[in-house]
């Protein structure tokens, strides 16, 4: 594709984590047309996630929720300069494919989709539009980098308003990163093998103990606070799904979430960000989902 | 956190240079890993508070709308202002080399053109050929990045890529269309704080 100067690299891990590093201490927010993608470029969001249908709705309505389609995707791109990401469903390489033709600037192999392999996830390598993938643990975040994702999000609950599994999620990956630091490099493997993770990766966090790419948080965020509390947990940047467009004031709660994660460690912010806002998104309290409506569980 | 408290003004002989980062959004981790590699205190702003007693300040890449909104909304556009009045460097990289630009603080006399080699499918990394970095190429790093469209006249180019300018430098003001901060090559950022030193 490069016709000037011959050394120019596209694609490159460095490139495509690089965009993943510009989006951090910011909000990349669900949108499902070109009118909602221009509210959350006006409210400060650093990316939009163009779908169908936001996963409050996927679970209201049921039945299968697929990549969305490519006109769609277009006017959105149309409509705003900030990047535009796009989900497609776990396993579904054609789809991803559809998604880097429509020149996406980052793929979501998503779990709020209905999976399109319940064995494989994508070959994220062969792409070279950056991915995102959730997670709910260390482990599994590691395989998806494995994989060549170039950035990781917890998966948290989509849809629910309920923060208390991406918290979990969260959790979960920033203590495992914490406990492999404390581990011999003889004890390294065996944690390999413990979390079926590729042991080079397993080694690179040790050592870094951090992830070789930006982890933001996914899956429940309703409020500036809640937005707060996942930054403070170790998020490096929100995903804020149905809890803008399904809230009373979607304008006003995309800023307050924005100025949330930006001064997440400045309660005054938080607080003044909290004022005068209509209602949240209801939300869904985990008992009251059966077990296999639970998005988390999809892929592995 | 670090503000309000700082020095009334540029560091002593001796004391580590205090640079700040604008921490809005975007980049802002790896320019206060590389200022710290080169001796330098990063210093996180997100309040006017924060750039008292500052050296230098960078305006790191992200998203340009992100960015900018937060400073008129957190009153950071006339502290800034009055940083340069002082004499303080200032260096933008990417959505920095946006808001440094005539359209939006008008810190360097250029307009700049936002996404100019396209979306994030167009992003590259090249060595390319910098003025003052002893004649070593510098790996650069595009993300969805700009270019200078128009420039004035008392801008230097320092690099250019494609035929446009990629690096310019008016004064104390220099920016950077590209990302310094995401290679382990910390010459740029020594560059910069030898300029803040003075």
């Amino acid at each position: 594709m490069t016709i000037f100067m011959g050394m120019a690299e596209e694609a490159t891990f460095r490139v495509k984590t690089g965009l993943a590093e510009m989006l951090k201490g910011g909000v990349i927010m669900d949108v499902v047309d070109a009118e909602q993608a221009k509210v959350a470029e006006e409210a400060g969001a650093c990316a939009v996630m163009a779908l169908e249908r936001v996963p409050a709705d996927i679970r209201r309505d049921g039945g299968v929720a697929r990549m969305s389609n490519p006109r769609m995707i277009k006017g959105i791109q149309d409509a705003v300069s900030i990047p535009v990401m796009a989900k497609a469903r776990i396993g579904h390489f054609a789809e991803a494919q559809v998604l880097q033709s429509l020149d996406v600037d980052f793929i979501d192999e998503s779990e709020v989709l209905t999976p399109a392999d319940e064995a494989n996830h994508i070959d994220k390598f062969e792409f070279d539009a950056p991915f995102v993938c959730g997670a709910t643990n260390l482990g599994e975040a590691l395989r998806r980098l494995g994989e060549g994702a170039a950035m990781i999000r917890s998966k948290g609950e989509a849809g629910t308003g309920n923060i208390v599994e991406a918290v979990r999620h969260m959790r979960e990956i920033t203590s495992g990163i914490r406990h492999l630091g404390t581990l011999t490099s003889t004890e390294l493997p065996t944690a390999a093998k413990n979390l079926a993770a590729p042991l080079e990766l397993v080694r690179d966090v040790a050592t870094t103990g951090w992830l070789p790419v930006p982890l933001f948080c996914a899956g429940g965020i309703a409020t500036p606070a809640d937005a707060a509390l996942m930054m403070q947990l170790g998020a490096e940047g929100n995903f804020v799904g149905s809890g803008i467009f399904k809230s009373d004031d979607p304008e006003r709660r995309a800023k307050a979430i924005v100025e949330a994660t930006t001064h997440f460690n400045d309660p005054e912010r938080v607080t003044a960000a909290s004022e005068r806002l209509g209602d949240a998104m209801p939300g869904i309290e985990m008992s009251a989902l059966g077990e296999d409506a639970k998005l988390a569980e999809r892929g592995w | 956190m670090p503000n309000g408290a700082g020095s009334p003004g540029p560091a002593q002989a001796g004391a580590p240079l205090r640079i700040g980062v604008l921490a809005l959004q975007g980049g802002f981790a790896a320019h206060l890993k590389h200022l710290g590699s080169v001796g330098a205190l990063g210093v996180e702003i997100r309040r006017p508070g924060d750039l008292v007693g500052l050296d230098g300040l960078i305006l790191p890449g992200g998203e340009s709308t992100t960015i900018t909104m937060g400073m008129e909304q957190y009153g950071l556009v006339e502290p800034i202002r009055d940083l340069i009045s002082a004499g303080r460097p200032i260096l933008g990289t990417c959505a920095g080399m946006i808001v440094a630009d005539s359209d939006h603080l008008g810190l360097i006399d250029m307009t700049t053109r936002r996404n100019a080699f396209g979306r994030q499918l167009a992003s590259f990394e090249e060595d390319i050929e910098l003025t003052g970095m002893d004649g070593r190429p510098f790996r650069a790093v595009f993300i969805r990045a700009p270019w200078v469209e128009e420039l004035g006249e008392g801008v230097e180019v320092l690099a250019e890529v494609r035929g446009h300018p990629v690096a310019v430098r008016e004064g104390k003001m220099s920016a950077f269309s590209f990302h310094p901060e995401l290679t382990d090559d910390n010459r740029l950022h020594s560059w910069f704080v030898d300029q803040c030193r003075g």
